[in-house]
């Protein structure tokens, strides 16, 4: 992630999604793919994050709900509510977002490490935030959202 | 010659040849008399010196070569079979599977061995193996230098040197020796090639030119020189090349070549024919191949590299859902034509997984066949004396299994040898024989394949055991009267349990027979123990035939489908509410005239339940874990299935329970409950 930051090139080619009113962005490289919602098994006895396991493509993979995760508040699947395939070292991991917008190049330099404006409960999930016009885009650490299960 | 696309070849043949050695050895020390066992010994070192010659591991063949003067000198009962002389010669085989690890790992198979060829060397002079020390250094130098030096034709080589004495050429074998104060070696040896070459061919060096290029030898080295010019004139030449001490010319007479030809001939006729190793010498050994004896049978095989068969099984896995899909949709449709032809896809697929399964299965020896020399090893290093039987090492295994397996048995076996057989002396006074056995079984039964390890040592004490595990919180008093037999036995497998008094090297590792019991249950197959104390032990381990595609019930809870490995199930059942009973708390059915405790998946899963369900009846499946049982309490059965294994990915690691997940005909997942954490 940080080697993504600290790169010595002008963008940086992130997926857009939204989480409640908040826009986050995450590099393209980690993007398997973007999914609609579909039937997630429910795997019991794991963190109340985890929804559960779906057949994607033959491959079963782990659903995060990132709402749970950032304890923000849940919203019900709408025909916007997407399914991001992230691949973290050996790991694929789906993420459920409220909508995944779209694809953006991010001047490296627009980037701010530290971030001031956030919430302090996810600031830890956070590697950095890019101020573009007048969206806030905010960077996730991904190693972050996944290790707490590990 | 472009030897890369024979090197896989290469490694899977030495490996074989290496370890009929290793048996062949192993039955030697048996019958030290059976010189049909040296000769095949014999055989099979001369092939992998052979190849491993061609393809250009100078130390292999080097060693190699050494290790056959041996065997040949037994063969030719120049010296007799002693128990030091195995020692000698297995360690130049472990040294030989070293240098073969070496090159499967990439590396080029270079190895010091100097000191194992200095007492091969001193075996075939019939010096005592264990030669003066003070004598040996300054002796293994020579045989160092000797070693590098000398001369090797193979069949090509020698055909080269009978050609060109046909036309009139003659071969001299050239040895020179460089200054000990040289410096530039290498420009040297180049010097004197450029100085051989102008007036012939040198059509071959020892060592190898690379590594004369190299620099990577003493002092000396030898060529042999094919030249019609007068041989006078070249070593005047090669005397002005600098820095040079000593030249020394011989002349390879054609009786020579004849001679060794005849001896390597014969062997070549009485061995097993290699598999084409390189065409080159596939071609030499042709008329030869006519008149050559096979000592095996042969089938007709192809080597198929595994990675191609976990495709082809992955491939089969995605048409297995589909099969399942297609038959739910055909169920649904009730069309007669689409009914008979899914009806005959089936069985189609379903001969073809069995032959894909098969396909993949190795037989146990992979595993077994390194045991014979870690038990002689071992029972050495113990002072004991102990017999090992294997049977049924040709039983087959999926590799999935067999991969995992070795570990495990390597594991039971030190425990055998180590804390089961007795010393001689304990054994004598007991009125055993002196000698221990160890018996290694693998058989076939149902869908599991059985592998058992029996020794007649000293059995488990129950006494001992149990306390033990009473001292160390294993069990409380209360409970440990109430165990059977078995159990206390298997109370050995507990984790945090280890009864040696004095931990061994042998099996006392910091990891205990716990790591055994969890990677056969991982494995989804289980592990008993019988013994009777002063007769011996029984571990008898049994494995799932395959673990990538098995057979389950599915069953549903509320929304929710799970699927239960058939081998676990023992039968399914309806009953009635009213024969639920309670003890302390915990729900329990009598079953066929024994108390079963009821597991409720829908507590233990915490299914979402949209309405309370008030049922008369309960289905319920009961599930065992060796002698003990669960009733799983569900919704409803499904029916039973063939289905794919999949894993729930590095994620979720460790999920309560759940052993893995499955993708079924609708295409969604199921998850696979794993019974032996129900049951406690």
């Amino acid at each position: 992630m940080t080697e993504n930051i600290t790169m010595d090139v002008e963008v940086m080619k992130v997926i857009v999604f939204q989480l409640g009113d908040k826009e986050y962005a995450l590099p393209v490289e980690q993007v398997q793919g973007i999914e609609k919602m579909m039937h997630i098994t429910r795997v019991p006895r794991t963190a109340h994050y985890v929804k559960g396991v779906i057949n994607l493509r033959g491959v079963v993979t782990p659903i995060i709900d990132l709402r749970d995760r950032f304890n923000v508040q849940s919203s019900v699947a709408n025909e916007n509510t997407r399914i991001i395939i992230i691949s973290e070292e050996d790991m694929e991991v789906g993420f459920i977002v409220d909508a995944a917008n779209d694809v953006m190049d991010i001047p490296t330099d627009s980037i701010e490490p530290q971030p001031e404006v956030v919430g302090s409960l996810e600031e830890e999930y956070i590697s950095g935030v890019a101020n573009i016009g007048n969206r806030l885009l905010i960077l996730l650490n991904l190693e972050k959202v996944l290790s707490i299960l590990k | 010659m472009d030897t890369n696309q024979y090197l896989e070849v290469f490694i899977d043949e030495s490996t074989e040849h290496l370890q009929s050695c290793n048996e062949n050895l192993l039955a030697l020390e048996q019958n030290p008399h059976d010189l049909s066992i040296v000769n095949e010994i014999f055989r099979n070192a001369h092939t992998l010196k052979g190849m491993s010659a061609t393809m250009g591991y100078e130390d292999l063949a080097d060693l190699t070569h050494k290790m056959e003067n041996v065997l040949d000198a037994i063969r030719n009962e120049k010296i007799s079979v002693t128990p030091e002389i195995l020692d000698v010669v297995f360690e130049s085989i472990d040294h030989l599977e070293a240098m073969i690890g070496d090159i499967s790992a990439g590396g080029d198979g270079k190895r010091d061995v100097t000191e194992t060829v200095g007492k091969l060397k001193r075996i075939e002079n019939g010096e005592p193996v264990d030669a003066a020390t003070a004598k040996a250094p300054a002796e293994e130098q020579v045989v160092s230098t000797d070693a590098n030096t000398q001369l090797v034709y193979d069949d090509f080589e020698k055909t080269v040197i009978e050609q060109s004495h046909e036309q009139g050429f003659e071969t001299y074998e050239i040895t020179v020796t460089l200054r000990d104060d040289c410096l530039l070696k290498a420009a040297r040896v180049y010097m004197v090639f450029e100085a051989l070459e102008k007036a012939g061919d040198v059509i071959k060096s020892s060592p190898a030119v690379e590594q004369l290029e190299a620099e990577q030898f003493d002092t000396n080295f030898s060529v042999a020189f094919v030249t019609k010019g007068d041989i006078s004139e070249v070593e005047s030449a090669l005397n002005k090349v600098s820095e040079v001490e000593h030249i020394a010319i011989k002349k390879l007479e054609a009786t020579y070549l004849a001679v060794t030809e005849e001896v390597e001939e014969a062997e070549v006729v009485a061995a097993k024919v290699p598999a084409a190793i390189s065409s080159e010498k596939a071609v030499e050994d042709k008329p030869k191949q006519s008149t050559a004896k096979t000592t095996h049978a042969t089938s007709k095989t192809i080597r198929v590299n595994i990675e191609r068969l976990d495709i082809l099984m992955n491939l089969f896995e995605e048409l297995v859902i589909d099969r399942g899909r297609l038959q739910s949709i055909a169920a649904e449709l009730n069309h007669t034509e689409l009914n008979e032809s899914v009806e005959r896809m089936s069985r189609v697929s379903s001969d073809l997984q069995n032959i894909i399964l098969n396909m993949r299965m190795v037989p146990v020896e992979t595993v077994f066949n390194r045991f014979p020399k870690m038990v002689r090893q071992l029972s050495r290093d113990l002072h004991k004396k102990i017999h090992l039987e294997i049977v049924g090492a040709e039983t087959e295994l999926d590799r999935t299994v067999i991969d995992e397996i070795g570990d495990p048995l390597v594991h039971l076996i030190r425990n055998s040898l180590d804390h089961g057989i007795e010393s001689p002396e304990v054994r004598l006074a007991a009125g055993k024989p002196e000698e221990g056995r160890v018996e290694l079984r693998a058989y076939h039964s149902g869908n599991h394949v059985f592998i058992e390890i029996e020794d007649d040592g000293a059995g488990i004490n129950k006494e001992r055991v149990l306390s033990k595990a009473i001292e160390k919180g294993i069990v409380t008093p209360e409970n440990a009267e109430k165990l059977t037999d078995n159990q206390v036995n298997e109370l050995i497998l507990a984790s945090g349990f280890s009864t040696a008094e004095v931990l061994s090297d042998i099996s006392g590792r910091g990891v205990g027979l716990d790591v055994v019991k969890s990677t056969i249950e991982s494995l989804g197959g289980n592990i008993t123990i019988e013994s009777e104390e002063g007769k011996g032990s029984l571990f008898s381990v049994q494995l799932p035939l395959t673990l990538s595609i098995i057979s389950v019930m599915l069953v549903e809870v509320e929304q929710e489908v799970y699927a239960i490995p058939l081998s676990s199930i023992i039968e399914t059942s309806i009953i009635r509410k009213a024969d639920i009973m309670n003890a302390h708390n915990q729900k329990v059915i009598d079953f066929r005239g024994k108390v079963v405790p009821l597991v409720f998946l829908e507590e233990i899963f915490e299914v979402p339940r949209s309405e309370k369900v008030e049922d008369e009846f309960h289905s319920i499946v009961i599930v065992r874990k060796g002698d003990k049982m669960a009733g799983l309490v569900v919704d409803s059965f499904i029916g039973q299935q063939e289905i794919v294994l999949k894993s729930l990915g590095n994620y979720l690691t460790n999920v309560f329970s759940i052993s893995g997940a499955t993708i079924l005909g609708n295409g969604q997942v199921a998850l696979i409950i794993d019974c032996n954490a129900l049951i406690k």
